[in-house]
């Protein structure tokens, strides 16, 4: 049955030291992230470690590790802290990477990626300071250097153990594939094996090029369209983790809220068993890239059972079950009202999609590039394999307000800059990120360490003490609010909590 | 192609106000053009001076 869908976004950002030829990623990292936290650390955003006691990245969904395959490793030894508003920021695989807060709508995760980007330019700024004159730290929030390297931007989406893998397996492989017509990025060339930018000048997603598996473990070599990493991070008997690692880092905040709030909705009806059939493609891996390579989105991919089907009819499908579902069951565990608001958002993007992508330049990612592209080739009269087209790809993502070329293409938004502003420093409500966030706010002292789903307290002359935060839609405000409210002290709160 | 053309959706309200209006149109499109302008005189300014040399500086370590 559909439990309510707790979600977060974790984003690997590009890095780079300008000004020197030694550019290590690692210690840039680190340092960015540490200067963030050392120009916090009076205000609101105290430095407590993560901790790893639960962190079992090798389990996987099926219930084995399959033989030779390269479960990720955790890195203990670098910078990683967790912040008041409930996300965590660190560095990872030679990558800043901050994640998301846990949300229940698609709302909250765009407000809280916003607030991710204003944390990152932060950090830029502090970095700066403490940087030789002549050099500066940039922060590209993309997903490829276009050299055949790439890092990520995952979703993970909370559902629940009892539907079989095997559904999740097929509905979600149909709408990752899909669903890339609204969530790509755009990219100049191509890095698959065998192409070359004569066959794929442009394409819609920075990262359907790097996947080759249809399902498994691995998220850095041979990835998959389905990721079966089971570390729930929460009660194991109840609840999967479906950990996404197909998406595009987006720039668009309507190209994010897309993502989201669809995904939600597909994995609600997977596990309410709602969908009347699967959309089961030939070939997985080719279709992600055919549908990311075709710009018209006209071109009909070959289904198992023989028939074709473009992207765009399966979306429509989707979406029409969708609204079916919402009619049906309400949109309690989808998002509420932001549910309704994703549904109306994603009719509209179809049909402009299907009538003129063009039209939406305004909106999402892949079609403002394009279209900023296309007006740079046609004032200078250059060709694709201008350099300076891959320049305007990779600045289109450069976090520096004063650099960044989306900045400069008034991209319609979802969240204003103010409440993503808060959002640094203050956690969401209705999750447990806000008994995270609140405790790191109150009494920094006194935690340790904390992770997704424990809090470790250190009252001076007794044992540590872990709290656990099992079920991620409890030690929200209005479980919490008037608890944290009566404690002068951390004392205090675990004697109340009977801890 | 025939069933493609049935669940086709009704073409979004805006671009059917578009071709109600064709005078106001062109004033329109004067003005997106004059703003194209602008904007490609901004990302002239502010694009990296050595393009080349950028795109292969940008190299970045494999992540997830």
């Amino acid at each position: 049955m559909a439990i309510t869908k707790t979600i977060g976004v974790e984003t690997e950002y590009g890095i780079l030291i300008r000004g020197t030829d030694e550019s290590n990623p690692i210690a840039a990292s680190s340092l960015l992230i540490n200067a963030y936290l050392n120009a916090e650390r009076d205000g609101p955003a105290p430095s407590v470690g993560w901790d790893f006691e639960d962190e079992s990245p090798g389990m996987d969904q099926r219930g084995f590790a399959p033989v030779g395959s390269m479960p990720p490793e955790v890195e203990t030894h670098l910078v990683n802290a967790v912040l008041t508003n409930g996300a965590r920021y660190y560095v990872d695989h030679a990558h800043p990477e901050i994640s998301t807060p846990e949300c229940t709508n698609a709302y909250d995760v765009v407000l809280f990626d916003r607030a991710a980007e204003l944390i990152a330019i932060k950090s830029m700024v502090a970095a700066d300071r403490v940087l030789p004159e002549e050099q500066n730290l940039v922060v590209y929030k993309n997903n490829s250097d276009g050299k055949g390297n790439s890092y990520g931007c995952h979703e993970n989406y909370l559902v629940d153990r009892l539907t079989p893998f095997s559904n999740i397996i097929a509905h979600a492989t149909a709408h990752f594939i899909t669903r890339q017509i609204f969530t790509g990025s755009g990219k100049v060339g191509v890095e698959a094996p065998g192409l070359t930018s004569d066959d794929v000048p442009f394409q819609i997603t920075q990262r359907a090029d790097f996947f080759e598996e249809e399902v498994g473990l691995e998220t850095t070599l041979k990835r998959p369209i389905i990721n079966t990493r089971d570390e729930p991070h929460a009660d194991a008997q109840k609840y999967r983790r479906l950990h996404v690692i197909v998406g595009d880092a987006n720039m668009s905040q309507v190209s994010t809220y897309l993502k989201v709030g669809t995904t939600a909705l597909i994995l609600a009806m997977t596990e309410d068993n709602f969908l009347p059939r699967d959309f089961v493609f030939a070939a997985p891996v080719q279709a992600m890239r055919e549908v990311s390579y075709d710009l018209t989105l006209s071109e009909p991919l070959p289904m198992a059972d023989g028939t074709k089907m473009s992207a765009l009819e399966v979306q429509w499908e989707f979406l029409e079950q969708s609204r079916k579902y919402v009619e049906e069951r309400g949109t309690e565990n989808v998002g509420g009202e932001v549910a309704l608001d994703v549904l109306n958002r994603w009719e509209h993007v179809l049909g402009a999609l299907e009538d003129d992508p063009m039209q939406l330049a305004d909106q999402l990612d892949w079609v403002a590039k394009y279209s900023l592209l296309n007006s740079f080739r046609d004032r200078h009269s250059v060709a694709w394999d201008d350099a300076r087209l891959r320049a305007l790809d990779i600045q289109y993502a450069d976090l520096r307000p004063h650099k960044c070329l989306f900045n400069k293409l008034n991209v319609e938004t979802i969240v204003n800059d103010e409440d993503a502003t808060k959002a640094m420093v203050s956690p969401p409500e209705d999750t447990r990120a806000y008994f995270r966030g609140e405790c790191l706010k109150r009494w920094p002292e006194q935690i340790v360490a904390a992770n997704w789903d424990s809090m470790v307290f250190d009252l001076g002359d007794e044992p540590l003490r872990r709290v656990p935060m099992m079920e991620p839609t409890r030690g929200t405000r209005a479980h919490v609010g008037t608890l944290l409210e009566e404690c002068e002290t951390a004392a205090e709160l675990l004697e109340k909590l009977g801890n | 192609m025939a069933e493609r053309e049935q669940k086709k959706r009704p073409t979004p309200r805006e671009s059917q106000e578009q071709i109600d209006e064709t005078p106001a149109v062109s004033e329109e499109g004067e003005k997106i053009k004059s703003e194209l302008d602008d904007l490609l005189d901004e990302i002239d300014e502010v694009l990296e001076t050595n393009a080349e040399d950028f795109v292969k500086s940008y190299i970045q370590k494999g992540g997830q």
